[in-house]
């Protein structure tokens, strides 16, 4: 297999030029492919699946009956980013994670972006992730958001835009860190030629992000609450709560007494400081949220609000990654940090108001139409890969409700090849970079490249038929580290010998 | 360590035990098969040490070797299954894979993978010896994993606990099923076809050649004797007595020292450590091993109400 005769077909490509010669940050690794003996790279993503299934590294998917973990498909061409791409990027998601946090603490406090009018007041009252409960409180250290994992997207002209905030329970993390692992096996020789930037700092970062919230306890314990295995992200709780060093939880192994939690251990009720909940904020706590919840722990929010106990990431934080909320971050950007945003937003209607409802449903077989409240690609419509009858479902369910519909104009997502039988295809990419938000702000340099395997589809999340690819962040400087030199010479005096 | 963890961790070692008993009774028996050709019956007395009689005889109309080895091996409906037993020992390892060895999870759940592939009963009724070996082999690596890759502390002995009780009551039922199936009547001790079959007994905890070294003669009393009062062999009842009551001790020392379950737990070893075989002999051996097995499942659900509720 090799890149000889690779066609953009006019998409902008992640590791390729238009002509298909490869770009300057992936030009080592399409060197080292083009080298490899036929049926090589195929025996090697082979290798690499069955790594994925022996690691047991699955999801579930709901309603589906055979009740089979599935592994998340695999692609073993990495998505490399220039250093230079990585800084603006990085730049662009300290400020809007930032500028959302501000954004936060002042809705549920003192509410002055409402009162200027920067954002309508009634966007917030009739978001379903608004908290009530949560209003008057400010969580440990100001930190509403530990974890945030944002999905970028980048347009044909090569600009990154944001598509979506996840500021509840991103997930998927785990698997950046296990493509890596298995991304090392696979192409050992180009990780030594170039600089790719490393990720196993991430749960070291996370813990101590973490361990910041109980700043003072002289050994906080910190654990990760999971639903429990039949949650879809199971696997990744369990490798996060290992890879961290700290407990795995389910709500059952929690108690509150005098407001101070504590979980059930063999030898007795042992204090719990930092939780880093995967549950959601509806299901934590029967006594304040869903009486009827079994996955939480009755009484930890008023353990949290007497300061005994931090959450991460706090509860009634998703209003800001409210798909109409989304809209407006700009907005907020400006008026908090008085800075213009340095990633743009995708262009986006507003159904509620009625100006853009119209110019949504006279254009939706060119819009890509998503419910305000949903996630995991439910419940959208992609319009130019529509029929007629689902565009005309699609309008009638916003006149219906226009406040839980947003939509933006298709953009044709960036393309990373893949291997399709037994060639290279592009295939559309998006990319959710993870920020933990502690002492200070760390952005893992990587990401979570989801890629569209279905041949022209442009819906990427797994659940959806989606996959997903190691992402290399290339160091900033870009010439050979010193290993890779040292790694040279040595082939270099091999091959005289 | 949190309840819940110690539970799983316990139940995890059990289910794998489990899984390396029923497929030594399994192998043994179609060893036993080759000697005594013509002869199907001995697939009974495997199905009820499985404790399942009832449930076979719901979906088979007769033993037939195929029958019993699909429903001892891959009926997911059977819960003494091996099929079963890795599937539950699989499950709880992934509750607590946090908490376990990366190579353990992966052991476990690559050997689940390779029992779940629909061609696998096909290719275990073709070359069962080869099959059922694999599956005492995955036990044993799993032991081995446990033993070389986790700290010694609360949570490996309550492996070692879960194991240690699980083969006690495995060896119990063993020699209580071909006890009462292969000596209907007194006057048959000492026949050929008895020695055969108590050499089969001894192959089937994997005791043979450690009991030859110790008896020359193989009487029903001399393998009883092996199997329930031998201080050293592994897989003796007072063996594995004596190990879980120091796991025990392991566990709930300094903290929790008057548990009802290490009163329970040492009150049995302690019948067992001083007890002789005439004694057992004299009070009738399948009474006395259905005592202990009575005795044993109240210890584990006091350990339970000790550990993990």
């Amino acid at each position: 297999m090799k890149f000889g005769n690779y066609n953009t077909e006019g998409f902008y490509d992640e590791l390729c030029l238009p002509d298909g010669t490869p770009r300057p940050a992936a030009e080592p690794l399409i060197t080292r492919i083009n080298e490899l003996p036929e049926g090589e790279l195929q025996r090697r993503q082979k290798v690499a699946e069955s790594a994925f299934y022996d690691n047991g590294i699955t999801f579930a998917v709901y309603g589906n009956k055979d009740g089979k973990d599935k592994i998340i498909p695999f692609d073993v061409i990495p998505r490399i980013v220039s250093a230079a791409d990585w800084k603006h990027l990085e730049a662009g998601l300290k400020q809007r994670t930032e500028a959302l946090n501000c954004f936060l603490t002042d809705i549920y406090n003192d509410r002055k972006i409402l009162r200027d009018k920067v954002v309508p007041e009634s966007l917030i009252n009739t978001c379903t992730a608004y908290r009530p409960q949560m209003e008057g409180f400010v969580p440990p250290k100001g930190i509403w958001a530990h974890i945030t994992g944002t999905d970028l997207v980048r347009d044909t002209d090569g600009t990154f835009y944001v598509l979506e905030d996840n500021m509840r329970c991103p997930s998927g993390v785990s698997y950046v860190l296990q493509n890596r692992q298995i991304l090392k096996r696979t192409f050992p020789q180009v990780f030594s030629h170039c600089s790719i930037r490393p990720v196993d700092e991430y749960c070291t970062r996370l813990r101590k992000a973490l361990e910041y919230l109980a700043e003072g306890v002289d050994v906080p314990k910190v654990v990760v609450l999971t639903p429990g295995i039949y949650n879809s992200a199971y696997y990744e709780h369990s490798y996060l709560a290992q890879q961290m060093g700290v407990d795995l939880v389910t709500g059952d192994d929690l108690v509150v007494q005098d407001k101070k939690v504590y979980a059930r251990t063999t030898r007795g009720l042992k204090q719990v400081h930092v939780i880093y909940r995967r549950v959601d904020d509806e299901f934590l706590d029967p006594q304040v949220f869903r009486p009827d919840s079994c996955l939480g722990v009755p009484g930890l929010i008023e353990a949290y609000k007497a300061g005994n106990v931090a959450l991460a990431n706090a509860p009634g934080c998703g209003v800001a990654d409210d798909k109409a909320i989304y809209t407006y971050v700009p907005e907020i950007i400006k008026y908090y940090l008085g800075e213009e945003a340095i990633i743009p937003n995708v262009p986006t209607f507003v159904c509620e108001n009625p100006k853009h409802m119209q110019h949504v449903i006279d254009h939706i077989e060119n819009m890509v139409v998503k419910a305000a409240s949903e996630s995991g690609g439910y419940g959208m419509l992609v319009g130019p890969k529509s029929t007629k009858e689902e565009c005309e479902a699609f309008k009638e369910k916003i006149r219906k409700n226009p406040r839980n519909y947003i939509a933006q104009p298709m953009i044709s997502l960036s393309r990373v090849p893949c291997i399709v039988d037994g060639g290279f295809e592009g295939r559309h990419v998006d990319l959710r970079p993870y920020i933990v938000q502690g002492k200070e702000t760390y952005i893992l340099p990587g990401g979570l490249t989801r890629v569209a395997l279905r041949k022209g589809s442009i819906v990427v999340n797994s659940s959806q038929g989606g996959g997903c690819k190691d992402t290399w962040v290339v160091a900033e400087n870009e010439k050979a580290p010193e290993l890779g030199q040292a790694r040279q010479w040595m082939e270099q005096q091999q091959q005289q010998q | 360590m949190l309840s819940r963890v110690a539970n799983s961790i316990y139940w995890l070692a059990r289910y794998i035990e489990r899984a390396e008993n029923v497929a030594r009774s399994i192998d043994v028996n179609l060893q036993l098969q080759l000697d005594l050709p013509g002869e199907e019956r001995p697939w009974e007395p495997v199905i009820q040490i499985a404790g399942n009689a009832d449930e076979f005889f719901k979906k088979y109309a007769h033993v037939s070797i195929e029958n019993a080895l699909m429903f001892l091996t891959f009926d997911s409906e059977n819960p003494s299954s091996i099929i079963s037993c890795v599937a539950a020992a699989r499950e709880n390892a992934r509750c607590v894979r946090e908490r376990i060895s990366s190579e353990l999870w992966i052991a476990i759940n690559q050997f689940y993978l390779k029992l779940s592939d629909p061609e696998m009963p096909k290719q275990a009724l073709a070359a069962p010896h080869a099959f059922y070996n694999s599956v005492k082999e995955f036990s044993q690596l799993t032991v081995g994993i446990i033993q070389g890759t986790m700290s010694h502390d609360v949570a490996w002995n309550f492996a070692r606990l879960g194991t240690m009780l699980e083969r006690a009551d495995q060896t119990s039922r063993i020699l209580d099923v071909k006890y009462y199936i292969l000596l209907p009547d007194v006057s048959m001790v000492g026949m050929a076809l008895d020695t055969v079959q108590w050499n089969a007994v001894l192959k089937s905890v994997g005791a043979y050649e450690m009991f030859h070294r110790q008896n020359s003669n193989v009487t029903p009393y001399n393998v009883a004797e092996f199997l329930l009062l031998r201080e050293d062999f592994p897989r003796s009842l007072r063996y594995c007595l004596e190990q879980a009551e120091i796991c025990l001790k392991n566990i709930a020392f300094p903290v929790k020292s008057n548990v009802e379950s290490i009163r329970l737990l040492g009150k049995l070893r302690s019948d067992v450590t001083f007890t002789t075989i005439e004694e057992i002999i004299r009070d009738g051996l399948h009474e006395r091993i259905e005592k202990t097995q009575i005795r044993l499942c109240d210890l584990g659900t006091q350990i339970w109400k000790d550990f993990f509720c």
